[in-house]
């Protein structure tokens, strides 16, 4: 009884009150078992000086040797940025953020060139590093049947299966690469579906993103295996501005995972990216999120702040794209991938877990956008709030007038654990088209007493029976998960749960 | 197997049992039956361990261990059970997953190996077609939106499952039509075995019809205050409660 309560409380009974510093190891110790990810891998970096001007962006431009265009598109979005104002949202505590003290570009690798070109070139630390995030880069013990684009700090350091993917036409590489290998490409759909003006994080981003993930899948050709990109910042004081593009032609398939972790440290970190995805007619993208990037600790200090924004532009007929997020990490969440349905009989899904624990606050949730005729949007939304965090769901439907049979179901669900924890929903819907058939259903609900009960009596001891019942409770979303990760983020979700009851 | 030594305990702030005693041998049937309010759901949920109801004095033995001092987890690993007068719903949690989860849990305690998926399926498939029961049970969430008679048919089946030593069953019986009293009697039946013993609490003489007692005792106002074979059930039948405080 002693030992559970000791979990359940955070806090050894065995520490005298009032000791700080005995109590702060305790509780450090206890919060890196939490945060498994939370190391600082010790490795030579470039990294540019605190600061934001026009010259940080030359900078950061001349050492990914970019051509002149992007330059121009980087400064264009700066000069807009200046003039914009940070926003303020109203279910959400910001700090003020100083963006003169963050630094913009930090590469592992001391001599500040790009990525390596091959795999054998990269940092043992680097690969190291990794390892211990469960995501192998070495040619024997890649994941089986998934394509991974590691990103750290500011930089691609590598990317497996290329060729193998290079053989059925899929592109799959760092941005930087393709700036380089597909400047057509990247021309063409760079900022069409976030334009630099869309907000004010994505301006920052299109003035100083520094790499990311770029896919091309050709007409025709269904990807032969799930693509990754596993983000990692590293470096302190620094801010990760990645850019995924997924272009997916006509009747393309593509599955693609996005997972992110990062060391825990007293001050916040920002993370400002974008996503831009296209499906062009008969074209299917499913796009899954598992976020764990370091929540703070459970005083509420430090953490990432994550201000991302994630668009997909069905612009095909009959084009599909998925979005499926379990969010459980960042000390701040603000983001809400969207769907713009533009082609006839597209559709757009969204399936978000989001769980929020201590002092984490998340604004989240999606916009659907009906253009074409026939077009369809699910949101299945399930938040859960534990401790003293604030979960929020925000939700935009919208019909154009043209837009003929339009559908929309909309099912929000918020789990609340304990009692100082919150859960908003904010439906928003607009419709200009009668034939429009939205739905809207939400639940509350907490996990009962009863319910615990009942699982205590059967055997289950009562984390296990929390992790059950949120388990069930996000069945509907995990469902959507590609296989593996389905596992990885229930494992996440019970680590998150952890000292939820008290 | 069991011996409960003049217990009192609350729920909540109310004191409801107020010296409470009874022991129960193995293999044996007891009955218990009594007036609505009178602390029969209390006693379960006092040997389950729920958290709500509190020993204030007294103690309660089970198989040389002192029951009271473990936590419900735990008594369910030694072998308690009780089938809820209202089982709850777990949204989202198939049946199976559950059972198997509590099973592998209670095996931990007792450091068996777990089961694995096949072994537990073909077990589970094998007492389902036992207790004459639909397999659709097993793979709907843990009884969300279940009649009241499957969720009580569950509870039964989830016993069968468990093989617990000592079961509690409360008012399994309320609201089962005639079918489903005679598939949940057999269930029951089926595990009746030397050396596992059962507290079946009932308002209905009809359920012992088919589960035949060793023991029927009267609970009223926190302790038995009348304790009999199958006999007393049909005296109780006839004549209601009252003539016992006369
Ligand atoms: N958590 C609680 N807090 C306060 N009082 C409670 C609590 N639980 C039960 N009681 C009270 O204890 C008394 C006994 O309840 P109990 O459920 O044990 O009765 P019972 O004999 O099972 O009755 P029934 O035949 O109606 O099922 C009742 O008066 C009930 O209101
Ligand atoms: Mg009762």
């Amino acid at each position: 009884m002693k030992q559970k309560l000791e979990i359940k409380g955070g806090k050894d009974p065995n520490v005298v009150a009032g000791d700080d510093q005995e109590e702060n190891k305790v509780v450090k110790a206890r919060a890196s078992q939490k945060y498994k990810e939370g190391f600082v891998t010790d490795i030579e970096s470039f990294t540019l000086p605190p600061g934001l001007d026009e010259d940080t962006i030359r900078q950061i431009s001349t050492f990914k040797g970019e051509p002149e265009w992007l330059l121009d598109y980087r400064l264009d979005a700066f000069r807009k940025w200046q003039k914009m104002e940070q926003p303020n949202w109203a279910k959400l505590k910001i700090p003020e953020i100083d963006f003169q003290a963050i630094s913009y570009y930090s590469s592992p690798n001391a001599n500040k060139e790009n990525a390596p070109k091959s795999l054998d070139e990269v940092d043992p630390k680097l690969l190291e590093t990794y390892d211990k995030l469960g995501v192998p880069l070495h040619e024997r013990e890649r994941l089986a049947g998934v394509a991974v684009d590691a990103v750290f700090d500011s930089v691609s350091v590598g990317t497996t299966f290329k060729a193998e993917l290079e053989k059925v036409g899929v592109i799959f590489s760092s941005f930087s690469e393709a700036v380089h290998d597909h400047p057509e490409l990247v021309k063409k759909y760079l900022g069409s579906v976030v334009p630099s003006s869309d907000n004010y994080f994505a301006a920052l981003n299109a003035a100083v993103f520094s790499d990311g993930s770029f896919v091309y899948i050709p007409k025709g050709v269904r990807c032969p295996m799930e693509l990754s990109t596993y983000f990692r910042i590293n470096a302190i004081n620094t801010g990760q501005f990645e850019r995924t593009l997924i272009v997916a032609d006509e009747g393309a398939y593509v599955s693609y995972l996005e997972g992110c972790t990062a060391p825990m440290r007293d001050e916040n970190q920002l993370h400002a990216a974008v996503v831009e995805l296209v499906a062009m007619d008969d074209a299917k993208i499913k796009y899954s999120t598992v976020q764990n990037w370091y929540p703070g600790d459970e005083n509420g200090k430090g953490g990432i702040y994550n201000f991302v924004t994630k668009r997909g532009n069905c612009q095909g007929k009959n084009s599909k794209i998925s979005w499926t997020q379990v969010e459980t990490g960042s000390a701040i969440t603000w983001k809400y991938p969207s769907c713009i349905l533009r082609g006839d009989d597209s559709s757009g899904e969204f399936y978000s877990v989001a769980l929020t624990n201590n002092y984490q606050q998340a604004d989240t949730g999606t916009k659907m956008i009906h253009l074409g005729k026939n077009t369809k949007s699910t949101v299945i939304s399930k938040g859960i709030s534990v401790g003293k965090s604030q979960n929020a769901y925000r939700g935009l439907v919208r019909v154009a007038k043209k837009a003929d049979n339009a559908r929309n179901f909309t099912q929000c669900d918020s789990l609340l654990i304990g009692k100082s924890c919150g859960a908003h929903t904010f439906p928003y819907t607009e419709s200009a088209n009668m034939t429009a058939k939205l739905e809207h259903e939400a639940t509350t609900s907490k996990i009962s007493e009863d319910q615990l009960n009942y699982c205590l009596q059967r055997g289950i001891s009562e984390e296990d029976a929390i992790s059950l019942i949120v388990d069930g409770f996000c069945k509907e979303v995990f469902k959507e998960l590609p296989m593996e990760f389905a596992v990885e983020a229930k494992a996440l979700l019970d680590i998150s749960l952890e000292g939820a009851i008290g | 197997m069991l011996k409960i030594n003049d217990v009192y305990a609350k729920a909540g702030d109310k004191e409801i049992l107020k010296g409470l005693s009874l022991e129960v041998k193995p293999g044996e049937v007891h009955a218990i039956m009594g007036p609505n309010g009178a602390g029969k759901s209390t006693l379960g949920n006092l040997l389950a361990g729920m958290p709500h109801v509190e020993a204030t004095q007294g103690s309660v033995d089970f198989l040389g261990k002192d029951l009271l001092d473990l936590e419900p987890e735990e008594r369910a690993a030694e072998g308690v059970f009780l089938a809820f007068q209202y089982p709850v719903e777990i949204p989202g949690v198939n049946n199976m997953y559950f059972l198997r989860t509590a099973l592998n849990a209670q095996r931990k305690y007792r450091g068996e190996e777990p089961m694995d998926s096949a072994q537990f399926l073909r077990m589970v498939k094998q007492k389902i077609k036992d207790m004459n029961m639909r397999d659709d049970l097993l793979k709907r969430p843990v009884n969300v939106g279940f009649s009241g008679g499957e969720k009580k048919r569950n509870e039964v089946f989830q016993m069968g499952v468990l093989e617990p030593k000592l079961a509690i069953l409360d008012e399994t019986d309320s609201g089962l039509d005639i079918d489903a009293l005679k598939i949940v009697s057999d269930g029951v039946n089926q595990l009746r075995s030397p050396d596992r013993s059962f507290i079946i609490i009932t308002h209905y003489q009809r359920l012992l019809d088919h589960i035949e007692p060793d023991f029927v005792h009267v609970l009223a106002d926190g302790k038995i205050v009348k304790s009999g074979t199958k006999k007393l059930a049909l005296e109780l039948e006839e004549q209601g409660y009252g003539w016992l405080n006369q």
